[in-house]
């Protein structure tokens, strides 16, 4: 087989594993579309937050450590523990939902009935809020996460495609692990909202606030629950994304990699945010490994907006995104 | 009524600012956003060296050094806004650790009149000070950096280059840029090849570059980057097993932040670095009294020692013997700006005086003029130990190869003049 076939080869398993990556990133922005019709920009610090958090609680890190001793004059750094990575992970996840209501008291109760762009407005607030909150709270230094997943070339794909191709394909097993966590991800939301009481108002309030308001449903209680089901997809997202770079505070810029996805896969299509990020990863892989030598390389960050872009022109709401028509 | 409430505005304003008297060094840092991480240590480093004068030694001179600090978050546009607040103040010299700040700087500060000290960073032709009259770079350069590691290169290889890969992984950006043409100059007269592949803004996402990596197999692999792009880098290059000893990082790509989150696998990597690091100076024996024992240390104190807070403490020092070199000139020590930058052109920097400053075999030894604003441009190569967690020197300073890079830096330089009607000077 020629070679640039065989590279071509792996830069699309590669392109489609780069894309789970930015749709666990997508589908929290599509959690919260979807059952509020807010974007929410807050997102990716939502994810960079939650991460520093898991850090912190596992390596036993004293929060707002620096602010406590300049106001005291003490010299509390750590709590001397190291818990293992589940009970760090369920105790993060439990501060999500803890910010969720939060935010739902302290935001979102005040923003009923305010026009999207006003709630639009409240999260770009909120994502600064939390940025400097994660900072004064666990510091800004990078800190490496380790809760036990592999990384590093699969050595069995590369032995197997060796044996095939006559070229060893590299594959990251984080991006593996990443793989089976989104299937899992979107197979639990589905059942979730599929199955589940709170599963099924979540979608009437998705449907038509007015008429599930109509029957009972609160949507408050809707709104934590969604947004403390976004702050665990950022969790995961987090986890994934800072095993790689470390947890510094570069991670909330993951959400520019989840907008093409967006606009591609539609803001309201779990599906989408899947099938959308696959879309993204491979295209842009494909572009640069094929046509990025020619000018010049670094054409992902852009490629992935103009793919998306070309998509709009054809399909305004996206891939599978619901039509809006609106009569007047 | 009014009378008080304006004289209370217009006492509280004079109390929030530095006294007429001071000396005024505005550090344009960033300690929040995608770079803070780095920029924290940097500018701790920075501000603590002043402390130390000001407590140790009662200032420069018997005069007072103030360090009024502006948030950049790494941002051009917030660097220019900081450098707009803060030069009414009485600035005597910038150093905003950013190249695209320096960048939009160039221009401010020449018609301003304010040095503008940019220390292994920022536009490398302003090494040549008959164009570039108020801008400084010394000890050394990205062209010094790029020639350093070619020649380290050299050395490991018996002085021959000839048919080698070498692939420059660097930041999409006028930093990452920079290194390029020297690159093609060098790979011309060694004969290696050389390959530029571009990481974008931020460089969470590396994936293509090291593919490309992997399978064009290059010998040796130099990283122009900054922030998270580094530790992906490095991580990624883990990951395809890349020899760590063979891929090496300019001093922007040289600090703990930069290889503790890939671990053990980050072990053997190398980096440049223009100055010592760690904890074997005299003088962190005085910051530690002086400065942090006191409860006056500009961060948590936890960061001494650490890379780039000895470089944000090298910068100070610099900044701190040139406004001296320029009190002893001008016979005053309320030096003002154009005095400091008589300072920055007439300073030397010898190896008596760097140990009596409490930091022997720090940094190289070098002496400004007129027409030098760049000194040596030597650099070390450190290297990553993982397991003790520290950065040890490989070799001693390594001195680039001028015969290369003056003719880049004139013709660069001389473009310079020729688009802003520069006259050089001292010619």
């Amino acid at each position: 087989m020629p070679d640039q076939l065989v590279y071509a080869m792996e830069v699309t398993l590669n392109g489609l594993m780069a894309g789970v990556m930015y749709s666990l990133v997508a589908l929290g922005f599509v959690l919260i579309f979807k059952a509020s019709g807010i974007f929410n920009y807050a997102q990716g610090v939502l994810a960079l937050f939650a991460a520093l958090t898991l850090v912190g609680l596992q390596q036993g890190q004293v929060p707002f450590a620096h602010l406590i001793n300049a106001v005291f004059g003490t010299d509390l750094h750590h709590f001397g523990w190291h818990l293992p990575a589940v009970v760090a992970i369920a105790l993060t996840a439990g501060v999500m939902v803890l910010m969720a209501i939060a935010v739902e008291k302290l935001v979102l109760k005040h923003l009923v009935n305010q026009a999207p762009i006003i709630l639009f407005m409240a999260t770009i607030g909120l994502a600064y809020f939390l940025e400097g909150f994660g900072d004064v709270m666990w510091g800004a230094d990078i800190k490496k996460l380790d809760v036990g997943l592999p990384q590093g070339i699969s050595e069995t794909i590369e032995s197997v495609t060796a044996d095939w191709f006559g070229y060893g394909f590299f594959i990251d097993n984080l991006d593996i692990v990443a793989t089976v966590v989104a299937v899992a991800l979107v197979t639990a939301l589905t059942v979730f909202s599929q199955y589940s009481k709170q599963g099924r108002a979540l979608r009437a309030v998705a449907d038509d606030h007015q008429a599930a308001l109509s029957v009972g449903i609160s949507l408050r209680f809707i709104w934590v629950l969604v947004w403390s089901i976004a702050g665990f997809v950022a969790l995961v997202a987090g986890i994934m994304w800072g095993t790689k770079s470390g947890v510094q505070f570069s991670l909330s810029l993951i959400a520019l990699k989840a907008l093409p996805v967006l606009m591609l896969g539609g803001f309201t299509s779990i599906p989408g945010a899947i099938v959308g990020g696959l879309i993204i990863g491979v295209g842009e892989k494909l572009f640069e490994f094929s046509i990025g030598p020619m000018i010049g390389g670094a054409t992902e960050n852009w490629f992935a907006y103009m793919l998306a872009l070309l998509f709009l022109v054809f399909r305004p709401q996206g891939l599978f995104g619901e039509r809006i028509i609106e009569r007047v | 009524m009014k009378s008080k409430f304006t004289t209370a505005v217009v006492t509280a304003i004079a109390l929030a600012g530095p006294a007429m008297a001071d000396l005024v060094v505005p550090n344009l840092s960033y300690r929040t956003g995608a770079y803070a991480a780095n920029g924290i240590p940097y500018a701790d480093g920075f501000n603590d060296y002043f402390t130390l004068l000001n407590e140790r030694d009662g200032g420069i001179g018997g005069e007072i050094v103030q360090v009024p600090e502006c948030e950049t978050a790494y941002n051009t546009e917030k660097g220019v806004e900081c450098y707009e607040s803060t030069k009414g103040m009485g600035a005597l010299a910038y150093n905003p650790l950013s190249t695209g700040i320096t960048y939009q700087l160039i221009p401010k500060v020449t018609a301003d009149g304010i040095t503008l000290y940019t220390p292994g960073y920022g536009r490398t032709s302003a090494a040549n000070g008959s164009v570039f009259e108020w801008v400084f770079n010394y000890p050394a350069n990205y062209w010094d950096g790029a020639s350093v590691a070619i020649k380290y290169l050299l050395d490991e290889n018996g002085g021959d280059l000839a048919g080698k890969k070498v692939t420059l992984l660097y930041h999409n950006s006028a930093y990452g840029k920079e290194p390029i043409r020297t690159l093609q100059a060098l790979s011309e007269k060694h004969g290696f090849e050389l390959q530029a592949v571009p990481v974008d803004h931020p460089g969470q996402e590396q994936k293509s570059q090291w593919l490309q990596i992997r399978r064009d197999k290059p010998d040796y692999v130099l990283m122009w980057g900054w922030g998270v792009m580094n530790q992906v880098a490095i991580q990624e290059a883990v990951n395809i097993r890349y020899p760590m000893d063979h891929f090496i990082g300019i001093w922007w790509s040289g600090s703990e932040n930069d290889v503790k989150p890939a671990g053990d696998g980050a072990n053997g990597y190398k980096a440049l670095t223009m100055h010592g690091t760690g904890m074997d100076y005299p003088i962190y024996a005085d910051i530690q009294k002086y400065v942090v024992d006191a409860g006056k240390a500009a961060g948590a104190g936890d960061m001494v020692g650490t890379v780039l807070y000895s470089r944000g403490m090298y910068a100070a020092m610099v900044i701190a013997e040139a406004i001296r070199k320029g009190q002893e000139i001008h016979g005053t020590s309320a030096v003002n700006a154009a005095q400091v930058r008589d300072g920055f052109e007439n300073l030397e920097i010898t190896e008596e005086r760097m140990a009596e400053l409490g930091l022997p075999q720090f940094g190289p030894p070098f002496a400004a003029s007129c027409t030098d604003h760049g000194g040596p441009g030597a650099a070390m190569i450190q290297q990553w130990d993982a397991a003790a967690g520290t950065w040890n020197s490989i070799t001693g300073f390594i001195a680039p190869d001028d015969a290369v890079l003056d003719p880049l830096v004139a013709e660069d330089s001389a473009a310079f003049a020729a688009e802003n009607n520069i006259t050089p000077r001292c010619q």
